[in-house]
């Protein structure tokens, strides 16, 4: 049952082989025993996930169920949850208790019946590649605890490869979906910007986020995605479209598939082993009836550094309403106004957030504005218009998610321009607000890589195609990390 | 002795009249108690986003076809950052670059009688943005309270090229203002609660001289009264600067009602630098051709335009009519007026709104929506002056009783007091034979050539007709008799 797909746990759920009560307990107690080595949850009520669970078992027993009803997830802890503390991995925001649901979480809760086991742990603000940014302290990878899971995503990556929960939601800016997917053997997927509702996702870098699942296959995925999206009247950013079904085109099959292989992602700066793990999916997909093409994305080099303005404009900006007027932390001791907002600021947010902030608030300023955040938008529109070029010669992307497999805790939290390096294949799919994937495609020194996939706007449904059909001819995706 | 000319820009906060906020459901009625009219959005809870309400929007395209100006097919919102407890987002939602109104003009009447002239006064720009909350600094011993209800409440920034040249151009303008935003709906025009309140950009320089001096900025001013003040002692103020060789810097100055005078807030130096840059969550605000003809469709006729027409229709005079389209309610009782008086007394109707029920209304501090006599009854009143039952002098009596409750209509007022004008010749031939045959001395000195004496004995019969008798039958039996 741990190991068990969204799929097979639905049909148990269905033919009342198991109950939600007893699913959720199972996941609670593994919860109990491993996350004190993990830490991949800061937040884990048992009553409340109880009485979810109960819930959706009366959903069952009444008929009413929908796919997913009674199944229990992991939540990052991004997303307010009505009565759940809500801590974007901050001290800032470490006795926050959401009074209201966030738009995923009400699509999850109250429409798809879904089960919150709790809430992840998550690089502070979701700023940072390894989760050693969170106030709560660092995850531990389960293929390795002396390595980082990745981030900002990195309590669901690990919550999901130890099996503490079957799925996770995740939010991704700059790869914080895909790169701890890719450093924890998951499947994970960032959709087209504006197709999951940002409304209750604490914002980081609003023109950049948006939330996906994160499973241990494609069709995992496809179901998670399946109850996020819709449009949301209160995201002025959200699309109006219809609603697709994404497991409709799961076993289509690859035949004549064109894949872009930009030579920007297979030069210098990636491992050697990696990227020898990704020739060998792309050699599989070739067998799987797909071709391969070259393509060019000249402006890809500067995607770190154009992002490293844009996100940091928005942060500071975002970041601004905690200062300790009307929730969460306030300095204990000042004598005036400005030394409020000095020490709760100073007192509140990490050393990552607080440099983010001085970045943003830097290029937005008078006399730097045109030269920093102006150029970053011109790049980024570069950026989007490479990747509509190479869409006219391919149907999808592929290339590594991350350069390197986990890295030790500690190893890149000293230079942050290291750190800053290990979205380098993640982040140009942010700036475009194009679709993006990791999935499992292998392992160096018994640690996995993940492959990356890219798809054209709104194509989620063909890449969830294309990583399924992978997926049916390997077993990378069904490995498990061994944690007890 | 050098010759010095006033220069002020206003800039002007009108609080548009829109149910619920700009961008959020919460409602924007005055004087609630504090903070239960602010929800997760106007708290800046983490998470939340706004969403533009199409209303305000709405108000923003009337204005600009008010005024004659370009409504912009496109135009953006930025968000000015600063800190500050009654800003809960840390940034004010505000538009820079692209505002949605541009260019337009305003006439104003400046000054009254002999030396009134008409002026047009250019607009730059007009353009959406939220209310921040207020901060109250009094009853919480020693603490601040925060009252968020004003949070998020639409305003549209009105600023006008620096084309007023004294005090009362710059009150002919702000009354000129207040009356088209509330003539167009889209303003309640109560300053008291702050709902229409300036800033008043002020610099002198020497007449002839090309270039602007140095400004300062008089900061709030919420009553024509303080802004004529504020703007008479500022120029004087810089005036003696000037002249005593000092230079003017730039600044933002408070106007204090109690003494009179203008103190700095702050100088140009401690000047905030806001960080502008475009909200990433909200779209450009794009404006349809169609949804344009729609506003112009529902727009009233506008005071410039019934200013014309009342020339045409009733030939009034240009100052007439200006003083009847000042304000949508004058306007409209004059229509009322004419309306039942008919068209042919427009005149004496237009006379009796500005002259009688002015001086009452004023005497009363009254405003004419409040008149107690009403447009009916001004009507019926006219008419029997049209109709000679009633002289002007008994009209006034007449009105006076009307004012006074003393009747529904003229005509049970004049029924009920015996006011009805005596224009039987009979009666008022026996009246001045009476007259003539008391007043020997007055005949005689008439006779000898003092036309004073012919008005004394008017007087005499007017006063045994208790001012009832038609003066111009008296006149001429008077003129008939002593001639004979």
């Amino acid at each position: 049952m741990i190991n068990a797909s969204l799929k097979q746990l639905s049909q148990a759920l269905a033919a009342k082989q198991i109950s939600s009560v007893e699913l959720s307990t199972l996941f609670l107690d593994r919860i109990e025993r491993l996350n004190p080595t993990l830490n991949a949850f800061v937040t884990v009520d048992r009553e409340k996930s109880l009485k979810m669970a109960i819930a959706a078992d009366v959903r069952i027993a009444a008929g009413t169920a929908g796919p997913l009803t009674g199944i229990p997830i992991a939540q990052k802890d991004i997303f307010c949850a009505e009565g759940w503390t809500t801590t974007c991995g901050s001290k800032m925001l470490a006795n926050f208790v959401s009074p209201y649901d966030a738009t995923v979480i009400h699509k999850m809760h109250a429409e798809a019946g879904l089960v919150s086991l709790g809430k992840t742990n998550m690089d502070e603000f979701a700023m940072g590649s390894s989760n050693e940014t969170s106030f709560f302290g660092p995850v531990r990878n389960p293929w390795d605890s002396s390595r980082v899971p990745g981030g900002s995503s990195g309590g669901s990556a690990a919550a999901v490869a130890a099996r503490l929960a079957p799925a996770a939601t995740g939010t991704d800016t700059g790869g914080s979906i895909r790169q701890p997917a890719a450093l924890c053997n998951l499947t994970g997927l960032k959709p087209t910007y504006g197709v999951v509702s940002r409304y209750g996702m604490i914002a980081f870098a609003s023109s950049l986020d948006q939330a996906g699942p994160m499973a241990a296959s494609a069709e995992d995925c496809a179901l998670l995605l399946n109850t996020m999206v819709g449009f949301d009247e209160r995201d002025s950013t959200s699309l109006d479209r219809p609603v697709e079904d994404y497991t409709r085109d799961l076993e289509k099959p690859l035949n004549g598939l064109r894949i872009g292989l930009p030579k920007e992602f297979f030069g210098e700066g990636c491992d050697a082993e990696v990227m020898a793990a990704v020739r060998a999916a792309i050699a599989e997909y070739e067998k799987l009836g797909a071709t391969t093409v070259e393509v060019s994305l000249p402006n890809s080099h500067l995607s770190v550094p154009a992002y490293y303005v844009i996100a940091p404009a928005e942060a500071s900006s975002n970041l601004s309403r905690f200062d300790g007027v009307r929730y969460g932390y306030r300095a204990p001791e000042y004598d005036n106004l400005e030394q409020m907002y000095e020490k709760t600021r100073a007192q509140g947010f990490g050393a990552e957030v607080k440099r983010r902030i001085m970045i943003g608030a830097y290029v937005l300023s008078h006399g730097y504005y045109d030269a920093y955040y102006l150029q970053a938008q011109r790049i980024r529109r570069l950026i989007a218009d490479d990747f509509v070029e190479a869409f006219k010669h391919c149907d999808v992307i592929m290339g590594p998610t991350s350069p390197s497999t986990a890295f030790k805790l500690g190893e890149k939290a000293a230079d942050p321009v290291q750190m800053y390096l290990s979205d380098i294949y993640t982040i140009a799919v942010n700036l475009a607000g194009l679709p993006g994937m990791s999935v499992p495609c292998g392992f160096v020194d018994g640690l996995p890589v993940g492959l990356q996939l890219i798809g054209n706007y709104f194509a989620e449904g063909q890449l969830l195609n294309v990583a399924h059909r992978y997926q049916q001819a390997t077993d990378w995706h069904q490995r498990w990390a061994v944690v007890e | 002795m050098t010759q010095w000319e006033v220069v002020i820009g206003i800039e002007t906060h009108a609080q548009l009249a829109t149910v619920s906020k700009i961008f959020s459901g919460a409602a924007t009625a005055f004087g609630a108690e504090p903070n239960t009219q602010a929800c997760a959005v106007d708290l800046a809870l983490p998470g939340v986003l706004p969403v533009l309400n199409k209303k305000a929007v709405e108000c923003a395209i009337r204005f600009g076809l008010a005024i004659g100006a370009d409504v912009a097919q496109k135009s953006v919102f930025a968000r000015k950052n600063y800190f500050y407890p009654d800003l809960p987002k840390g940034y004010q939602i505000s538009q820079m670059d692209l505002p949605v109104v541009v260019g337009g003009n305003i006439t104003l009447q400046v000054g009254q009688g002999d030396k009134a002239y008409e002026k047009v006064v250019r607009l730059t720009r007009a353009h959406l943005e939220e209310d921040a909350g207020k901060s109250l600094h009094e009853d919480f011993q020693g603490k601040s309270g925060i009252d968020l209800n004003r949070a998020g409440t639409p305003l549209l920034e009105i600023v006008s090229e620096p084309d007023m040249r004294s005090s009362d151009e710059a009150v002919a303008y702000a009354k000129s203002l207040h009356a088209l935003v509330q003539w167009i709906g889209i303003c309640d025009g109560n300053m008291q609660e702050g709902s229409f309140r300036c800033d008043a950009n002020v610099s002198v320089r020497p007449k002839g001289q090309a270039e602007f001096g140095t400004r300062r900025e008089i900061k709030n001013l919420n009553s024509f009264r303080f802004l004529k003040e504020a703007i008479d002692f500022e120029v004087q103020w810089q005036i003696n600067e000037i002249e005593e060789g000092r230079r003017i810097q730039q600044a933002t100055v408070l106007f204090d009602p109690d003494s009179g005078e203008t103190r700095m807030m702050r100088s140009k130096e401690d000047a905030h630098d806001y960080r502008y840059f475009p909200d990433p969550d909200l779209l450009p605000l794009v404006i349809s051709r169609e949804w344009i003809a729609r506003v112009q469709s529902e727009l009233p006729e506008l005071p410039v335009q019934m200013r014309e027409r009342f020339v045409r229709e009733f030939g009034l005079s240009n100052y007439d009519a200006s003083a009847l389209t000042a304000n949508s309610e004058i306007a409209a009782f004059f229509q009322l007026t004419v309306g039942a008086a008919g068209k042919q007394n427009a005149k004496p109707c237009a006379n009796w709104i500005m002259v009688d029920l002015a001086a009452r209304l004023n005497k009363e501090g009254k405003d004419i929506a409040e008149s107690p006599v009403s447009a009916a009854q001004l009507a019926g009143l006219i008419q029997r002056i049209a109709d000679n039952t009633i002289s002007n002098n008994i009209a006034k009596k007449v009105f006076e009783a009307l004012w006074n409750g003393e009747g529904a209509t003229a005509d049970e007022v004049i029924d009920k007091q015996g006011l009805k004008q005596i224009t039987d010749s009979g009666a008022i031939e026996s009246l001045v034979d009476e007259v003539l045959a008391a007043n020997p001395a007055n005949v005689a000195e008439f006779k000898a050539g003092k036309e004073k004496a012919f008005n004394a004995l008017v007087g005499q019969v007017m006063k045994a007709a208790k001012g009832k008798a038609n003066p111009q039958q008296v006149n001429d039996l008077l003129k008939q008799k002593l001639a004979g």
